[in-house]
Formats: C-alpha cells, sequence, structure tokens
C-alpha cells in the first residue's frame, strides 16, 4: 500500500520520532508559526466563520452531485481537446499513466507536488519502467535527494530537516560547494532544475481543484513549479482525487482563498494556474497533449456514509498544524502519507484498519482540529466514530488504546513526552481553553473516557495534568 | 477520448443512494455569499490604495505613473534591474500605451536585447525567455486584496514570459484593479457562459516565486522570478 511510508509500527514511530530533538522543535516552531499565520489570515478576513460556511457547503454540494459535475468535466475537457482516464483503484491510474508515458517515448519526468501521486505510488511504478522521475517542489526535491525520506507535512514537507543537513545532502548528491544559507541553497536548487525542466519530456501535477463549467485543472503553488511543469514538457498528466471539483470558477475562488490562508496564512499564493486542456493552435508553450486521471482509490466507498464528510478536505493542513499530539510524535510516526487528524481520519478508510487502527486513538479529540478547519469537517467527531466502528463493528480489541494514550503521555510519567509536559502546556491549552472546552467541563475527557478499557489512574493523570498545566498556560 | 467514465459514475451514484444524474444541472442556491460584502464598496482610487498596502507583504515593487511617463519610468526600472535581455508579450497593448519607440528604438540602440513572443519560432521564445534578465507582461485583471495579477496567456502570449526570467514587471492599467479574486472569477465564468473559448492557461501571479521549505526561512526566486515590481498606469 502505497499509503504506508514506513515499516515501524505506530509506537515504535512516536518514540523514535520523540528522540529527535530537532524534529519536534521544528515541528513546533512550524506549527505555531503556520498557526498563527492562519489566524492572522482570518482574522483579516472579517467573517471568517461565513467564509467557512460557504466552503462547507460548496464541498457538500459538490459530493452529493459529483457524477454531474465529473460527467461536465470530463466533457468539457474532451471538448478542449483533453483526454480522460476514470481510475477506480490506483494501479488503473499507474497502469493508463505508464502507458501514455510510453507512448510519448518518455524518459525523464518532471512533478510538481502531489498528494495523490504519493498515494497511488506512482513514482516507484515509473521508476520500475527505467523512468527517471524528478520532485520539482523545493522540499520534495530534498528529500528526494536524500533516498527518498517521506514527508513529514502536507505543506512543508521538509519540515523535519535542518538546513546543515539540506546542504550535505546537496554535497553529496548535487556536488554543492557553498554554504547553509537557505537562499544559497535554494538558488543552486534553482539552476540544478531549470536544467532539469527544460530537458523534460512529461510533467505531471496533481490538482487542487477541478473546474466543472471549463473542463479546468487549478494548480495551487508559491514556487512556481507547477507553472513550469505544465508549461515546458510536451506531455501533460494530471491527476487527482475525484472529489477535488468544483461547479465554476466562482466556487473555485471561494476555495483557493480558504486554502491559501489556512495552508500558508496568505491571502493568495505566488502561483495560481487553471489550465483547459493542451496549448491552442498558434501557442509556443504549454504542453501538446494534455490527460486528466481521476482516481477513485477508496474514496467512493466513503461516499454516503458516515464519513462522507471528510471527502470535503481541500488539504490544507490547518488541521495538523493545531493538533498538539501531531506536535508530539511529528508527521512520520502517523506511517502515513496524511498525517495529523485528516491522516487518522482518512487514512483508515483509504488504507483499511489492518495497517491503520491505531491512528484513531492519536488524538485527543479535543477538537482544535476541527475548528481550525476551513470547510468545517467535524474531524473529532469522526475519529470518535473510527474508534466506534473499530471496536463494535469491526469487533477488534482495542488494543491500541492503552499505546496511544502512552504515546501521548498519559500512560506513563517516565514518557519522555510526558516529561516534556510544561513546556508544551502553553501552546496546547490554547486550543483549549479558547474554545472554553475546559471550562465546560470534561468535554474532551469525557471523550477519552468513553473508551472501553480505559484505566481510572491514567484518568486520574489526566485531569491533573490538565489542571496543572492550565496554570501554566502563559508560558512557553 | 473518455475512458471508463459511466461505470465509474455509475458506481459513484450508487454510493450516494440514486441512479446517475448527467444531465440535470443541480441547482445551487448558496446560503452564504461573504464575497458579495468583500472590499465590494471601495472606488478605484482606495483599491489602489489596498494595491498598494499588499506589495509590502508580498516583496513586490509597486511604482505609480501616468501613460504619459510609462515609457520613461520603465525604461528606468528596467535599468534598475539590470537591463536586457528582455522578453515581451506581443500585445497592442505596448503600443496603445506608447512603448513602441522604447522597444524598437531606445533599447536596441543601447545594446538592450528584447524578444518579442513570437508564436511562429516555436521552441526558441522559450529559449530566450529562459536567457531573459527581466520579463515584462500586461495585467488583464488586477486583484487589489491580493496584490494579484492575472494573465490570459495564448497566441502571442507566452506563459512563460512571466516565468522563465529572473525579474518580472507586470504593467498595470488602473482599470484593471477589481476588489478581488471573486471579480475575476465572475468575469472568467461569465465568458465560459457565454460559450467563450477562454485562455488554456490563465496565471493568477502574486508577487515573486517563494519557498519556505528551509527551516521555515522564506526564500524568494525558487523556480519564477527572484524580483517583481508592478507599474500601475492611470489611463490615458
Ligand atoms: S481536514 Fe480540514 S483542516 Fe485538515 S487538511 Fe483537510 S481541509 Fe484542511
Amino acid at each position: 500500500m502505497a499509503m504506508k511510508i514506513g515499516e515501524g509500527k505506530f509506537k515504535e514511530n512516536v518514540n523514535k520520532n520523540i528522540e529527535d530533538t530537532f524534529m519536534r522543535g521544528a515541528v513546533a516552531s512550524a506549527q505555531e508559526r503556520l498557526r498563527t499565520r492562519r489566524l492572522d489570515a482570518a482574522e483579516e478576513l472579517g467573517n471568517w466563520e461565513e467564509w467557512r460556511s460557504h466552503g462547507e457547503e460548496i464541498r457538500q454540494h459538490v459530493l452529493n452531485n459529483l457524477d454531474y459535475y465529473l460527467h461536465e468535466l470530463a466533457e468539457n475537457l474532451q471538448k478542449r481537446g483533453g483526454h480522460v482516464f476514470f481510475a477506480e483503484t490506483a494501479d488503473e491510474a499507474n497502469r493508463y499513466i505508464s502507458e501514455v508515458v510510453k507512448a510519448n517515448g518518455g524518459k525523464k519526468i518532471l512533478k510538481a507536488k502531489s498528494m495523490v501521486t504519493e498515494e497511488i505510488g506512482l513514482n516507484g511504478v515509473l521508476e520500475e519502467e527505467g523512468c527517471e522521475v524528478i520532485e520539482t517542489d523545493l522540499g520534495e526535491y530534498i528529500l528526494q535527494l536524500d533516498e527518498h525520506d517521506p514527508p513529514s507535512h502536507l505543506v512543508a514537507p521538509a519540515l523535519h530537516k535542518n538546513k546543515e543537513q539540506i546542504r550535505d545532502v546537496f554535497t553529496q548528491k548535487l556536488d554543492y560547494k557553498m554554504t547553509s544559507k537557505p537562499e544559497e541553497l535554494a538558488l543552486y536548487a534553482r539552476e540544478k532544475l531549470r536544467q532539469e525542466f527544460l530537458s523534460a519530456d512529461i510533467g505531471i501535477t496533481g490538482c487542487n481543484f477541478a473546474i466543472a463549467e471549463s473542463g479546468s485543472v487549478g494548480l495551487v503553488t508559491n514556487e512556481g513549479n507547477a507553472g513550469l511543469v505544465s508549461d515546458l514538457p510536451k506531455t501533460q498528466v494530471v491527476v487527482m482525487g475525484m472529489e477535488r471539483i468544483v461547479p465554476t470558477f466562482e466556487e473555485f475562488e471561494v476555495l483557493v482563498g480558504l486554502l491559501t490562508r489556512s495552508a500558508v496564512g496568505q491571502k493568495l499564493t505566488s502561483y495560481i494556474t487553471t489550465l483547459s486542456g493542451p496549448r491552442e493552435e498558434g501557442d509556443a508553450d504549454g504542453p501538446e497533449e494534455f490527460h486528466l486521471v481521476i482516481v477513485d482509490n477508496g474514496r467512493s466507498k466513503i461516499l454516503g456514509t458516515e464519513f462522507q464528510s471528510v471527502l470535503q478536505c481541500i488539504r490544507c493542513a490547518a488541521c495538523i498544524n493545531v493538533c498538539p499530539v501531531y506536535r508530539h510524535i511529528g508527521g512520520h510516526s502517523y506511517n502515513s502519507i496524511y498525517p495529523g487528524p485528516i491522516g487518522a481520519v482518512l487514512t483508515p478508510l483509504l488504507g483499511g484498519y489492518d495497517d491503520f487502527k491505531d491512528l484513531p486513538y492519536a488524538s485527543t479529540l479535543c477538537a482544535a482540529c476541527t475548528d481550525a478547519c476551513p470547510v468545517k469537517i467535524p474531524l473529532h467527531e469522526l475519529l470518535h466514530k473510527h474508534r466506534q466502528v473499530i471496536v463494535e463493528r469491526e469487533g477488534r480489541a482495542p488494543v491500541s488504546e492503552k499505546l496511544a494514550m502512552k504515546a501521548f503521555g498519559l500512560g506513563a510519567a517516565s514518557n519522555p513526552m510526558y516529561a516534556a509536559g510544561s513546556k508544551m502546556a502553553a501552546a496546547m491549552m490554547k486550543p483549549f481553553t479558547k474554545n472554553d472546552r475546559i471550562s465546560n467541563g470534561p468535554g474532551p475527557l469525557k471523550a477519552w473516557t468513553e473508551i472501553r478499557e480505559f484505566p481510572a489512574p491514567n484518568r486520574e493523570r489526566f485531569r491533573d495534568w490538565f489542571k496543572q498545566h492550565e496554570k501554566g498556560g502563559g508560558e512557553q | 477520448m473518455i475512458h471508463y467514465r459511466d461505470s465509474f459514475l455509475n458506481n459513484v451514484a450508487r454510493q450516494l443512494g440514486r441512479s446517475p444524474n448527467t444531465s440535470v444541472k443541480p441547482e445551487r442556491s448558496w446560503q452564504f455569499r461573504p464575497q458579495d460584502k468583500t472590499l465590494t464598496d471601495r472606488n478605484q482610487d482606495e483599491l489602489l490604495t489596498v494595491l498598494r498596502d499588499q506589495c509590502r507583504l508580498i516583496h513586490t515593487e509597486l511604482i505609480e505613473t501616468t501613460s504619459s511617463k510609462l515609457s520613461e519610468v520603465l525604461e528606468a526600472t528596467v535599468t534598475l534591474y539590470g537591463g536586457g535581455p528582455i522578453s515581451i508579450w506581443q500585445d497592442e497593448r505596448f503600443t496603445e500605451f506608447g512603448l513602441d519607440t522604447l522597444v524598437n528604438e531606445t533599447w536596441p540602440a543601447r545594446y538592450v536585447e528584447v524578444n518579442e513572443w513570437r508564436a511562429e519560432r516555436g521552441r526558441e521564445n522559450i529559449a530566450q525567455a529562459e536567457r531573459a534578465n527581466i520579463g515584462i507582461t500586461f495585467s488583464d485583471i488586477t486583484l487589489a486584496e491580493s496584490g494579484t495579477v492575472v494573465l490570459f496567456a495564448g497566441g502571442g502570449k507566452g506563459r512563460s514570459v512571466s516565468l522563465l526570467p529572473r525579474n518580472y514587471i507586470a504593467l498595470v492599467p488602473k482599470s484593471t484593479i477589481v476588489p478581488r479574486m471573486t471579480q475575476a472569477a465572475q468575469e472568467i465564468s461569465r465568458r465560459v457562459q457565454a460559450g467563450e473559448t477562454i485562455s488554456s492557461c490563465i496565471n493568477f501571479i502574486t508577487g515573486p516565486s517563494n519557498s519556505a521549505d528551509i527551516e521555515m526561512n522564506l526564500v524568494v526566486g525558487v523556480h519564477g522570478p527572484v524580483k517583481a515590481a508592478y507599474i500601475v498606469i492611470e489611463d490615458r
């Protein structure tokens, strides 16, 4: 399963990542920065709640009418000369893309960051076919150079690496001779990647939102790499999750605004590009051949169920940036390309409970994620639902509970996370107290204790711990 | 070509608990429309103020001028950015705004290389844009709130001109300024609904290319331009 990014078990990953002090510091400060920026951006817009509600109603409308809009999208893209392939499985998608690559004699493939291509494991498939696949998003490029180190954050994938580590990777792999200054590193990468752009045969991108009325796909980046990937190679392949679609440009605009504000706290990112099929007659750049691959890969099974709202997700990572558990265990612990609260909900649905049943327990159900979500997905409720399903419907023993509790620092006083408690308290309490959840009595606590077999002493400790850190809420 | 659409959509509809609908346009009746009251009460001068403030946040130089001074101002800006080679769109607005002398005489006389995007030259255009120190285009729609120029590419308006050169200058007629992306989206959607063929590539560009992928430090110019300037022109 390509969603998996490690062999370790959740607990081992947690412990390993907790020992990595840099990673933890980096995660915490990035979380803080992205979170603050998001709050600023939301405030600036004014009536943020209204925007969220609008985002939510658009996403719900689209999911409920998905067949109509996908049909319209394909119809309009075909009119513009594009090819559309509907893939029910990862395999089908990969096979089609391999064929397109082969038919075009493609050897060098440039990619702009795309979660769905990670999800279906496309790079591996293409590499097996003898292609060179180059990620062009700076963060992904760094990870790829470093022997396919998996990403740890949706928006900032190389978050767990410091600049010296990045310099070392560049020195080893690219014959880099300068300092670890971010500007120098980035400029060097720019030059290296430019050469690749100019000689690539095929460009592959994801799709933030497709636009049904015009048969377009929309790409959102800060680096401008998606623009280059779709501009220079002769053939372009766009891979989209089937739910990433809007009716018209008007809804596109609303969701892009919610995405950029929630993901990076910007009003808009530097580059937003809409592509409607191949270049036109008389154009000298842009792809001559354009393929859109629409991927199901387990998504339709979520439609019409109590988990449908998870498909509203626009992959902004706001929920990750407020998650106290993510802060302490880091992205790699989730063992999935989708980390944090959204990952804990989505991964078991796409990848099955066999591999990922621990994930719904990697949460305090504190609801910070739900409050942050720009399209109002009730994430903590969905996590809770997972737990019910695992125990009641699947009849599985909730063995992972204790593990997950422990990982969160509730299990044993010797747990490093527990020891680090006071430092993380301020940041952790913010989302809780802000929404008045603590004074509401056992809001989050109740959710925890509803779980069968939750040991009483731990419950006591959790309460003490909460109290103790509530006092220290101002420090950090 | 469309492959496997029917079976795919049948399955989607089945999951939704109904038969497939591919012909009846779903009714969109939104309860919320915050975009209708965001910056919509500003006049053109007030929008320019919004744009000016925003440019400070996105590392973008904003220069204001009149159409009679434009040629001078553009020449000075180009010199400031280190001169040629320059890549520009083939676009009648260069003539309309009185830039022909600058482009065809002044610059060449000073050995500043200027390359106009000519579709018939094919990939050579890309090589020129790649070598260029500065790319210059007009803005088709300008978004005050986010500091964004919207470019409709196609024909003589190559996509690469705003993307490949080291520096980028957008010429912004003041009349192109609208409150925010909402108005651009409405205009594009109107054209689609009217049956027009929209540009196969529309770029919404907000300042220079940047990345925060190294320890969350903002670095400009990762793939696209390192520097960006907007020259706002009081229309004639
Ligand atoms: S669940 Fe919501 S907050 Fe989390 S990534 Fe998706 S849209 Fe963003």
